[in-house]
C-alpha cells in the first residue's frame, strides 16, 4: 500500500496545479449547495453567502491543510528555497558577503587541509607502511647520522628485530648519450631495497641479493619519469646499456609511476651499491642510510634496543671508530613528514581559526538580519507558522548560504592548493612526493563538506537560538524593543568578542612566525650573500680524478673563469655554505686531554680565494695561499666557533689539531681563524669548521662560487656555458646565486610560506573581526537612537555620547585582547618547534599586534561614535 | 450552538467512511448526512472534511471522481474502496473497545458517587 500511496503522492505532486483548482472547485461547490439551502429557508443572497463562508469554515486554511495531508513535503522544501531566495535577492549586499566570507574560510582550510591529508593522512605508497622504519646510526652532535658500510654489514647480520635492512645514499652520474654528457642524480642501494619498501618494478625486474657486492654486474633501475622522458617509454629499453660517467650499466628494471622515495626524490636511476667509494672503505666515514622492515611482532621500541646493544657491542670492538656511536630508529614517516608536521598542523589551525571566525561573523550577520526581520517572523508566527516551520526556513537559508559558500570554497581551495604547491622549489618539491596527492579527492571533498556543514549547523543554530527565546508577541508590539535590544546587544557582543579574540591569537601567531621569519632571513651568514653564482662541478672520469689533474683542471677553470666579463673574484669549495651539517671530521688538539670522544666538526676543502670570495672576515692569522699543498707542512683554518670550543682563552693561531690518534700525517698548523660562516642549514647553531686548503686534497666533486660586479643571476648561464666546453666528462649542474640557494632552502621556505599563510589569515581575521565589531556598535548606535536621543535632551554634551559608544567598544576590544593575549600565549607555546629566534611569549610582538588589534577596533568604532554623536536629539525623539 | 457537539478527535475519518458505505456521495453530501444522522448533534466545520478526504485519499480508504448531480452541477463524488472498508472495520472496534472501556470508568465513578 504504501507503493501505491507513494506513487499517488507523486501524480498528485505532477498534478499539483490541477489538485489545487479541483479542491478550489469542490470547496466552492460546497459553499454554494449551503448558500442555496439557507435561501431556501428565507435568507437574502448575501446573507447566506456571508452565513455559507462562517458555517464553511476558513477555505483557505482548508486549503492549505488538504495540501499538507497530501503531503508535498518537497513542495514546501521548494518553497523554503525559493523564499529563502527571496530573501537573499532582497539583500544582496547580505548574501555576497556572507558567502564569500564562508568560502573564504573553507576555502583556507579545506586547502591546507589537502597538504596535511597528503602528507600526514594517506600511508606512504609500500607494502605495510607501518612496519617501515628509518634506521640510522647516532652520534653526540647528530642525533640521526649516516650508517658506515661496514656498520651497516654487521648491523644487518647481527639483529634479531629486522626483516631485512637496507640502504641507500644519494650520488650523481654523468650520463653521456651522444656527444652530450649531462649530470643525473642518482642513488644507490643494496640489494634489497625494493623488496624491504614492497615496490616492484613495472617493467624488468628489481635487484637480485648479492648483485650489490663490489664487483658485481653494474645494473641499473629507471625511475618511471626518466623511463618516459629519456626512454621514451619504450619497452626495449629494457636491456640496453647506458654510459654512466664512462661505465656501461644495464637497465634491468623500471619503477612504477607512483612510486616515490622521498629521500632520494630526485633520483633519476638507481643502482646498487657495488664497490666501496674511499668512505665506504673506512668503518668511520659514514655515507648510508637505513630502511628496515620490522620482523612480525617486533616493535620499534624492540627493534631500537637490539640495534643499540650492537652498536655498544661495535664501540667495544672498535674503539676508535665506534666509541659513542648509537643507533636511531624511528618510524619512516617521520624521516619524510617529521619536519613539516608541527607547519602543517600551525597552518590547518591558522585556517581552522579563520574558519572559525568567518562562520561567528556569518552567524552575527544572520543575527542582525533575524532582528530586522523580527516583526515578518512574528507575522508569520501568529499567522499560524509553527515553530518548526519557522525553524526550517532558517535551517534551508543557512544552507542555502553554506551550500553556495562550500560550493565556491571547494573551487578556491582547488586554485589554492595548485598556488601553493607551485610555491615550492623543485628541490623540496622532490623531497615531498606527496606534494604529487595534494589537490581534489575524495578526502579534500569529505572535508569541504564536513566543514560546509558545521557551518551551516553554526548558522542555522543562532538565529533559532535566538528564535526559541524570545517572546513572539512582545516583538509585534512596538515597545517590546528594548529588551529584544538588549538580548541582542549580548549575543552579538559575546560574538564579536569571540572574533576579536581569535583574530588576537591568529596575529600574535602571525606576527611570532613573521618575527622568526625575519630572524632567519638577518641571521649573521658570515659572508655577504649579494652578486655570488654558484656551481656544482664534478669530473667523472677516473683517470682525471687524482690531484695532478685535478689541480690542472682548476688551472683551466681559473683561466676560463678570468676570461668572462664581470667577475670580481672565484673560489672552489667542497661544500658550498648554507647547505648541510655534513662532511665532518672527528679532531683531536695536540696536548689536551683526550678520552677517546668525537670532536665532531664540519670539514671543508678550500681555495686560497674562496673567503675573501665570499666576503667572509678573517679574525687572526692568514688565508690560504697556493702553495698550501702536500709539498709543503700542512695547515687549516678554524672558524671562531672552534676556538672558542677547543681553544677556550688561548690563541689557537700555531696550535696543532690531528686525528683521534694524533697521527703524524693528520697533523696540521692552525694558521687562521675566520668569523664563522653559515655552512649548515639556517636554523642550525654555527658549528665548530676546519677548513683545509684544496690544493693539498682535491677531489672530484666540487663547487665553484664566482663573486660578480653586475648581476649574478645573468651571469650564471654564461658560466655553464663556459665550463661546460672544458671537458666532457666535466659535468656542472646545480648553478643557483647564493640568494637563491639561500631562498629556495628547505628552513627558508618554510618559514616563509608558514609566516605568510599565517599572516594572510590573520590579516583577513583582523578585517572580520573589525568588521564585525563595527557592525556591533553600528547596530548598537541604531538601537539606542532614543536613549541618546533623551541623554542629548537632558543636556548630554556630544563628547560625552561620543564616550559613551567609544566606551563600549573598548571594552569589547578589551576583554578580546586580553582573553586573546591568554590564549595565544598557550597557542604560542605549541608553536615552539616552527619558531626560530623568537621565544613564544615575545613580548614586543604581543604587545606590538594587540596595538594593530586596538587601533584597528577603534577606527571601527569611530564611526558609529561619530554617527550616535551627531543625534538630533529634536528628530529622535519625534521619530516615535 | 448550545445543543451542538464537538467531535471527539480522531472520529471525522471513521464517519467519513461510515456514512460512504451506503454510496459515493460529495463533500457537502457527507456533511448533511452526519448532521441528518445525528439528529444535528454532531456537526462538523465543513471545510475541514476537504483535509480528512485528502487523507483518506492519500491512503486508499476513498476513492474521487467527478460527476454531475441530480442538478447538472459538476461535483467530486467519494466511494469507498475495499481497504476502506476494512479500515472502517478496524476503526469501529477500536472505537467500540473505547466506548465500553470509557462506560465502565463512569460507571464505576457512578458507584463511588
Amino acid at each position: 500500500m504504501s507503493g501505491l500511496s507513494g506513487w499517488r503522492r507523486v501524480k498528485r505532486l505532477l498534478g499539483r496545479e490541477r489538485f489545487a483548482s479541483e479542491l478550489e472547485e469542490e470547496m466552492a461547490f460546497h459553499r454554494e449547495q449551503i448558500a442555496k439551502e439557507l435561501e431556501a429557508a428565507g435568507m437574502t443572497p448575501e446573507e447566506a453567502g456571508v452565513a455559507a463562508t462562517r458555517q464553511f469554515g476558513n477555505a483557505a486554511r482548508m486549503g492549505e491543510r488538504s495540501h499538507e495531508v497530501v503531503g508535498f513535503r518537497v513542495e514546501t522544501v521548494a518553497q523554503d528555497v525559493r523564499f529563502a531566495m527571496r530573501q537573499l535577492r532582497t539583500n544582496p549586499g547580505f548574501a555576497v558577503t556572507a558567502i564569500l566570507m564562508l568560502a573564504l574560510g573553507i576555502g583556507a582550510s579545506t586547502a591546507i587541509f589537502g597538504f596535511v591529508d597528503a602528507a600526514l593522512i594517506r600511508p606512504l605508497p609500500y607494502a605495510q607502511p607501518d612496519r617501515l622504519v628509518d634506521v640510522d646510526e647516532s652520534a653526540a652532535v647528530f642525533p640521526r647520522s649516516n650508517l658506515s658500510r661496514d656498520d651497516y654489514d654487521d648491523w644487518r647480520r647481527m639483529n634479531t628485530t629486522l626483516q631485512s635492512l637496507d640502504v641507500y645514499t644519494g650520488t650523481g652520474y654523468l650520463l653521456r648519450t651522444g656527444g652530450t654528457s649531462e649530470p643525473v642524480q642518482a642513488a644507490r642501494v643494496s640489494d634489497g631495497f625494493f623488496h624491504t619498501l614492497g615496490v616492484q618494478p613495472m617493467l624488468g625486474r628489481g635487484f637480485r641479493p648479492g648483485e650489490d657486492k663490489p664487483g658485481g654486474a653494474k645494473i641499473a633501475i629507471l625511475s618511471y619519469g626518466t623511463w618516459m622522458a629519456r626512454f621514451g617509454g619504450r619497452r626495449d629499453a629494457l636491456g640496453e646499456t647506458i654510459d654512466l660517467n664512462g661505465d656501461p650499466f644495464t637497465i634491468v628494471g623500471v619503477l612504477p609511476s607512483d612510486f616515490a622515495f622521498a629521500p632520494r626524490g630526485g633520483a633519476e636511476l638507481w643502482v646498487p651499491l657495488l664497490d666501496k667509494s674511499p668512505c665506504e672503505q673506512r668503518r668511520g666515514c659514514h655515507n648510508l642510510d637505513g630502511v628496515a622492515r620490522l620482523r612480525d611482532g617486533a616493535t620499534i621500541e624492540q627493534a631500537r634496543a637490539d640495534l643499540q646493544k650492537i652498536a655498544a657491542q661495535l664501540a667495544i670492538q672498535y674503539p676508535t671508530s665506534n666509541t659513542g656511536q648509537g643507533a636511531h630508529v624511528q618510524p619512516l614517516p617521520e624521516l619524510i613528514v617529521g619536519q613539516v608536521r608541527p607547519i602543517l598542523l600551525t597552518l590547518l589551525a591558522g585556517a581552522g581559526l579563520l574558519l572559525l571566525i568567518a562562520c561567528v561573523n556569518v552567524s552575527s550577520l544572520l543575527l542582525v538580519r533575524s532582528e530586522s526581520r523580527r516583526r515578518e517572523i512574528a507575522v508569520r508566527g501568529a499567522l499560524g507558522a509553527t515553530p518548526a516551520r519557522l525553524l526550517r526556513q532558517f535551517v534551508t537559508e543557512a544552507l542555502l548560504l553554506a551550500g553556495a559558500g562550500c560550493g565556491i570554497g571547494i573551487f578556491a581551495a582547488a586554485g589554492m592548493m595548485a598556488l601553493l604547491r607551485s610555491l615550492f622549489p623543485k628541490q623540496i618539491a622532490q623531497g615531498a612526493p606527496f606534494l604529487e596527492n595534494v589537490g581534489l579527492n575524495p578526502h579534500t571533498w569529505m572535508f569541504a563538506g564536513a566543514v560546509g556543514l558545521l557551518a551551516m549547523a553554526l548558522m542555522a543554530l543562532t538565529p533559532a537560538l535566538r528564535l526559541a527565546m524570545r517572546d513572539m508577541h512582545e516583538a509585534l508590539s512596538e515597545g517590546g524593543r528594548t529588551a529584544a535590544g538588549r538580548f541582542w546587544r549580548r549575543l552579538g557582543a559575546n560574538l564579536v568578542v569571540v572574533e576579536l579574540t581569535i583574530a588576537m591569537v591568529l596575529l600574535a601567531g602571525a606576527g611570532l612566525l613573521g618575527k622568526s621569519l625575519y630572524r632567519l632571513l638577518h641571521v649573521d651568514l658570515g659572508f655577504d650573500p649579494t652578486h655570488l653564482a654558484t656551481v656544482q662541478l664534478m669530473m667523472t672520469d677516473t683517470a682525471e680524478q687524482k690531484p695532478e689533474p685535478l689541480k690542472a683542471l682548476y688551472r683551466e677553470i681559473d683561466a676560463r673563469v678570468a676570461s668572462l666579463p664581470g667577475v670580481e673574484s672565484w673560489g672552489y669549495t667542497s661544500d658550498l655554505p648554507v647547505q648541510c651539517f655534513c662532511d665532518t671530521d672527528w679532531i683531536r688538539i695536540a696536548g689536551k686531554p683526550f678520552h677517546g670522544e668525537h670532536n665532531e666538526v664540519m670539514e671543508r676543502d678550500i681555495s686560497a680565494d674562496y673567503m675573501h670570495t665570499l666576503g667572509a672576515r678573517l679574525v687572526e692569522g692568514r688565508r690560504f695561499t697556493a702553495e698550501d699543498d702536500e709539498k709543503h707542512p700542512r695547515v687549516t683554518i678554524i672558524n671562531q666557533t672552534l676556538a672558542r670550543k677547543y681553544f677556550p682563552g688561548e690563541d689557537p693561531v700555531g696550535k696543532m689539531i690531528g686525528d683521534q690518534q694524533l697521527s703524524p700525517k693528520s697533523m696540521r698548523e692552525v694558521v687562521g681563524v675566520v668569523a664563522d660562516v653559515r655552512e649548515a642549514a639556517l636554523d642550525n647553531d654555527p658549528a665548530p669548521a676546519e677548513y683545509f686548503s684544496i690544493q693539498d686534497g682535491p677531489d672530484a666533486f666540487f663547487a665553484l662560487a664566482v663573486r660578480t660586479r653586475g648581476d649574478e643571476k645573468a651571469f650564471l648561464p654564461e658560466l655553464v656555458k663556459t665550463l661546460g666546453t672544458i671537458n666532457p666528462s666535466l659535468g656542472v649542474y646545480g648553478e643557483v646565486t647564493m640568494e637563491q640557494q639561500i631562498d629556495q632552502s628547505p628552513t627558508a621556505v618554510l618559514h616563509q610560506l608558514s609566516a605568510y599563510l599565517v599572516g594572510g589569515f590573520a590579516a583577513l581575521a583582523l578585517l572580520l573581526g573589525v568588521v564585525g565589531l563595527y557592525g556591533v556598535v553600528a547596530y548598537s548606535v541604531s538601537q539606542r537612537t532614543r536613549e541618546i536621543g533623551v541623554r542629548m535632551a537632558l543636556g548630554a554634551q556630544r563628547g560625552a555620547v561620543h564616550r559613551l559608544i567609544l566606551k563600549e567598544a573598548g571594552l569589547l576590544t578589551a576583554i578580546g585582547i586580553l582573553v586573546g593575549l591568554g590564549l595565544s600565549v598557550g597557542t604560542s607555546a605549541l608553536m615552539k618547534s616552527v619558531l626560530f629566534g623568537v621565544r613564544a611569549w615575545d613580548v614586543p610582538t604581543l604587545a606590538g599586534v594587540a596595538g594593530v588589534l586596538g587601533i584597528f577596533a577603534l577606527l571601527a568604532s569611530f564611526i558609529p561614535a561619530r554617527r550616535a554623536a551627531r543625534v538630533n536629539p529634536v528628530e529622535a525623539l519625534r521619530a516615535e | 450552538m448550545g445543543n451542538r457537539t464537538e467531535l471527539m478527535p480522531g472520529t471525522l475519518d471513521m464517519l467519513i467512511l461510515q456514512t460512504l458505505k451506503r454510496g459515493a456521495l460529495h463533500g457537502y453530501g457527507i456533511a448533511q448526512t452526519i448532521k441528518r444522522v445525528s439528529e444535528d448533534v454532531l456537526t462538523v466545520e465543513e471545510g475541514s472534511l476537504y483535509p480528512a478526504l485528502q487523507r483518506l485519499l492519500v491512503q486508499g480508504w476513498v476513492k474521487a471522481e467527478w460527476r454531475l448531480t441530480e442538478t447538472n452541477r459538476r461535483a467530486r463524488f467519494y466511494t469507498l474502496t475495499a481497504a476502506g472498508r476494512k479500515q472502517l472495520g478496524i476503526e469501529l472496534s477500536k472505537f467500540g473497545q473505547m466506548i465500553v472501556a470509557i462506560g465502565r470508568v463512569l460507571g464505576e465513578a457512578e458507584e463511588a458517587g
